[in-house]
């Protein structure tokens, strides 16, 4: 081993604790480390970032219940456009109101389409758009929230947060209409990732201060000491940490993408090329679905569709708040009784 | 109050208009084509709408640089450095193709009405959710904060369109509580009297209502901070102390739950206003918001750009206000910690 490192080392420990531990034997059994088979390492890590996790948001009911919410709308938007057969005008008589036949169990709109199917046929659009547009938003986040989190105080970090400032700041509705006027996609993937552009700024933020107060931990400080890479310590020590922010903030920019993508659809800024549960809505609208009594199913299931949705991504997002943030979980009134905290 | 911060903040504003105004001008280039070529095609055919004969291509070339403020014969750097000059010592953003009129003018005109509902909206929404969440936080685990929590947890996963959409389908159309569109009654002499006000609010009512919706959500986060301030020493103390409980819930809880909530406040000042376009849509309410959705049904790209320029324009200020007055809030910000 280096002898510079050696003595930081030595001195970092030194400092750090005064209780009786021979040093010099801590390093010289360093010599015969074995290390840990792969088999074994993966199995611990399965256990720590996956089945831990997914243990404990077991246990809590919004993460578990907003869990089976997202999963029906995938087996829906992947199984469901199967079996489901593609509406098409005039396949079931118009008009038809809800819960009357099993054919059309939802009813039918004005030209005769099942409503159902066409809340069936609108999903996997839908799932590609949130997809990519988390994608883009949290991967941006991420990606700037770190560098800039690393290289505190440097032009590279001025740069980007200036950058986060701006786009912060810029209303995020007027400028994506702006953009979807101009370039006109029909991709729901570029759909989504023109959402999502405007919706990183945030979670950037929150990332770079996490880094911030992380990098003063004496773990990472140690890992410095030590040696390790940037890249390394970034990837062992703090994305580990930033995982709950991550998970948590995905589902949180889904919600908002869905909100904003049906709601362009809705006013109609987006062309109607898809299905969409906005586009539906807007058909409603048109037809004076609020007016008319027997066409308000024609409205009222895209909105619970919309509303079910975000219902499962906020209580997913909730939920692994409360799984990964464990100061929400303490009961602090307890504490300020004098009494030492209760594990709930 | 410190002069470094103050600049540093004035500086941050200027940054943000100045990188939205060259937005606009890369995205008049970036359009299919060059801005000269699709302009010309809208031009064209409103030109042949109206049905005056054909126009040849200098005075075309005079046309679109009189709609967008670019002169598509000049060097790129020439033409960038005209339109900033145009817009910042001119104070000009163009003309609207649709209506002929200068965009200043026909934005200016529904400024005041977008300010109007969105303030309302985003007073409203904070202060609702600040005061439900400190509620909240005091009555822990209580039956009151359990309803509450999942009433919110409900709200936030409805966008607020669709609350709009619902409170027109109650309140305006099922029962005739409040008008479902418009800004003021069609038979409501305007001027300086109690009847018009009447009405204006009255008309206000249900788009303010769906656009705090937005804030609502802030509600959960400051029940988080509040437990969390609440489970502090200082706070304990300030019990000892005897202080009163009026006291310690302003100075103490209130003030250090909601610091923490003010980078939220400030995303959402640029969301209320965002959510203007869609609200007044639906509302038929005409602000900024309708003006701009009316320039994308119309093709209108000189007022579309100018909308955003004013939407931004509009938020900034709004930002660099709420920046300014942290600064006395929380002593610590100004004095120039960048953690947060």
């Amino acid at each position: 081993m280096d002898s510079s490192i050696h003595e930081s080392l030595l001195e970092v420990a030194m400092s750090s604790r005064d209780d009786a531990v021979d040093l010099e034997e801590l390093f010289e059994s360093s010599d015969e480390y074995d290390p840990v088979p792969r088999a074994e390492r993966l199995r611990r890590w399965l256990d720590l970032s996956v089945l831990a996790p997914a243990r404990v948001a077991i246990n809590d009911w919004r993460a578990l219940i907003g869990t089976i919410i997202l999963g029906c709308y995938l087996v829906v938007g992947t199984v469901g456009v199967v079996v489901v057969e593609r509406p098409y005008s005039d396949v079931a008589p118009r008009n038809a109101p809800p819960f009357q036949n099993l054919e059309y169990i939802l009813g039918t709109d004005t030209v005769g389409q099942p409503i159902g199917a066409l809340l069936v046929h609108a999903t996997p659009a839908m799932l590609k758009m949130i997809f990519a547009g988390a994608m883009v938003s949290v991967g941006l986040a991420a990606l700037v929230g770190l560098l800039s989190g690393f290289m505190r105080d440097t032009l590279v970090d001025t740069v980007l947060m200036s950058i986060t400032d701006v786009i912060i700041t810029i209303p995020g509705l007027p400028l994506v209409i702006v953009l979807l006027a101009i370039f006109e996609p029909e991709n729901p993937y570029m759909v989504g990732v023109l959402l999502g552009l405007d919706n990183w700024p945030g979670l950037a933020r929150t990332v770079r201060s996490q880094v911030l107060s992380i990098r003063e931990e004496a773990y990472v400080e140690a890992s410095k000491i030590m040696g390790l890479s940037t890249l390394t310590i970034l990837r062992r020590d703090l994305l580990g940490q930033l995982m709950p922010y991550i998970t948590i903030n995905s589902a949180l920019s889904s919600r908002r993408i869905i909100f904003e993508s049906v709601g362009l659809y809705f006013i109609g800024v987006l062309p109607f090329t898809t299905f969409n549960w906005g586009v539906m809505m807007n058909m409603a609208y048109q037809n004076h679905a609020l007016t008319r009594p027997d066409r308000l199913h024609y409205l009222l299931f895209p909105m619970a569709t919309i509303f079910l949705m975000s219902f499962g991504l906020v209580l997913f997002s909730q939920g692994m708040d409360s799984v990964f943030n464990v100061r929400l979980q303490a009961r602090h009134a307890s504490t300020t009784d004098g009494e030492v905290t209760s594990d709930e | 109050m410190n002069w470094n911060y103050f600049i540093k903040r004035f500086g941050q504003a200027v940054l943000t208009l100045a990188a939205t105004i060259t937005l606009s001008f890369v995205l008049y280039h970036a359009m299919p084509g060059s801005p000269a070529e699709s302009l010309k095609n809208v031009i064209l055919s409103q030109q042949a709408a109206s049905g005056s004969g054909t126009v040849d291509l200098e005075r075309l070339n005079r046309m679109v640089s009189m709609y967008t403020n670019i002169q598509p014969d000049e060097p790129l750097h020439v033409q960038y450095y005209q339109y900033i000059h145009q817009i910042v010592i001119e104070g000009s953003l163009g003309t609207s193709i649709y209506e002929n009129k200068p965009v200043t003018e026909l934005i200016f005109e529904r400024v005041p009405w977008s300010m109007f509902i969105s303030v309302y909206a985003l007073t409203i929404g904070y202060s609702l959710s600040i005061l439900i969440g400190s509620v909240m936080a005091y009555t822990e685990k209580s039956r009151f904060d359990s309803v509450s929590s999942s009433i919110i947890i409900g709200l936030n996963s409805v966008p607020y369109y669709i609350v709009g959409l619902l409170l027109i389908y109650v309140l305006a159309i099922q029962n005739e509580f409040f008008p479902y569109g418009g800004r003021v009654g069609s038979n409501v002499a305007a001027g300086f009297n109690v009847t018009f006000m009447q009405s204006i609010i009255w008309h206000a009512v249900l788009p303010v209502v769906s656009m705090s919706m937005l804030g609502l959500g802030g509600a959960l986060t400051m029940r988080g901070n509040a437990v969390r301030v609440l489970g502090e020493d200082y706070l304990r103390v300030a019990t000892l102390r005897g202080l009163r409980r009026s006291r310690i819930a302003t100075q103490y809880v209130g003030r250090n739950a909601i610091l923490p909530m003010y980078t939220q406040f400030m995303i959402g000042i640029a969301g209320v206003f965002s959510s203007a376009v869609i609200v007044e849509q639906i509302f038929t309410y005409p602000g900024v918001g309708l003006l701009m959705y009316n320039a994308i049904q119309t093709q209108d790209y000189p007022l579309l750009m100018g909308s955003l320029i004013i939407f931004t324009t509009v938020t900034v200020i709004g930002i660099f206000i709420a920046d300014v007055t942290y600064g006395f809030v929380d002593p610590r910000i100004s004095a120039g910690g960048s953690d947060e």
